[in-house]
């Protein structure tokens, strides 16, 4: 894969809250002619989100946008590796909200990680089942469906949004379709890569010292994780170390990388 | 005669104190038909009860503690699951 320019690459403080949410949205960053062009296709497309993948042109232009491209090299690097792709459906007049679930299996990596990118090609209004995720999840390790009693979350949030919007998750992160109230058909389309290289220093790293960069990981606590919060805190200051490419960093909770030696 | 059916609650709260807050909740409700609508994800954005303690003075019946976090050495930092989960249950007429 070739190299995208550096304006492309996801910025310190993007990384950042990718790193303190589990997820990074950008907005509208697929035009209008390709949104519809895909919807067109989704509509009359017949089979799994895999042979969609393999056969349209009209995807291939999506995840080849600079922006899009940029998010990805930002996050995987040049090496990536399709691990899978998958068209998720919710059908109109829905009324049942997907469980609560991580993706796959409990992944033993200590900190890479794979990225899903989820693309509405079409408005998703919160009233048509998009998708809902629990910001600050995705580095608490639970086996897929496991968390599947959780019916509400304090902080949960609906990805509605416009049409061209794409979500970058990390693999770790709790989520689940929501119940489609329009008579509509929803569609997102789903593509899983995999790195092909360590994550360490890929996205534009500069200002990654910065106090407003540093200050999205120290304010990235949410109140769902209560009492572990501090050990939340730690966890991303772990994962801010590989993806800056610097073991030495500290933006722990108090200083406590610098304090323990760690 | 009337006939009683099992409502469960599950409450989880941001620590083992039962008066700190509710930070997530599932409702399950043993009175609704098998055709009726139960608790779905993302249904709401408030919980029933500020905390257990608060549910408990509503009526609610503590079924089970949560046992506390085991904090092996060298995984200190290790999280997963909400581990403050209480279940709680009352009883209620279906009929008359």
């Amino acid at each position: 894969m070739v190299k995208v320019a550096k304006e492309h690459l996801l910025t310190a403080a993007q990384m950042a809250q990718f790193v303190t949410d589990g997820y990074l949205v950008l907005n509208e960053v697929v035009p209008q002619h390709l949104n519809e062009t895909v919807h067109k296709e989704l509509k009359e497309f017949e089979g799994s989100g895999r042979k969609y993948w393999m056969e349209s042109e009209t995807i291939r232009q999506v995840f080849d946008l600079p922006q899009v491209k940029g998010a990805l090299q930002s996050l995987l690097g040049e090496k990536q590796v399709s691990d899978h792709a998958a068209l998720h459906k919710v059908v109109p007049m829905h009324y049942e909200g997907q469980t609560y679930h991580a993706d796959s299996i409990i992944d033993t990596r200590p900190f890479a990680f794979d990225v899903q990118a989820f693309y509405f090609c079409h408005d998703a209004p919160d009233e048509m089942g998009p998708t809902l995720v629990l910001p600050g999840s995705h580095l608490r390790r639970v086996n897929t469906a496991s968390i599947g009693r959780y019916k509400n979350i304090a902080g949960q949030r609906r990805l509605a949004c416009k049409a061209g919007t794409i979500a970058f998750m990390h693999h770790g992160i709790w989520h689940c379709a929501q119940p489609n109230s329009t008579d509509t058909m929803r569609y997102m389309f789903k593509l899983r890569l995999r790195p092909g290289q360590q994550q360490r220093n890929l996205f534009n790293t500069d200002g990654c010292d910065d106090p407003d960069v540093k200050a999205i990981l120290y304010g990235g606590s949410k109140p769902w994780q209560g009492n572990e919060s501090r050990l939340d805190h730690m966890n991303r200051a772990k994962l801010w170390r590989y993806v800056v490419g610097n073991d030495s960093v500290d933006v722990s909770f108090e200083g406590a990388f610098s304090r323990m030696g760690i | 005669m009337s006939t009683t059916r099992q409502q469960i609650l599950i409450l989880c709260i941001s620590s083992p104190d039962l008066d700190s807050r509710t930070v997530a909740w599932s409702f399950y409700d043993g009175a609704k038909t098998r055709d009726e609508l139960q608790m779905q994800t993302g249904d709401s954005n408030e919980p029933p009860y500020r905390s257990v303690l608060a549910a408990m003075q509503d009526g609610w019946n503590v079924m089970q503690f949560p046992q506390l976090p085991y904090l092996a050495h060298e995984h200190e930092h290790d999280t997963g699951h909400l581990p403050y989960e209480y279940i709680l249950e009352r009883k209620v007429n279906i009929n008359g």
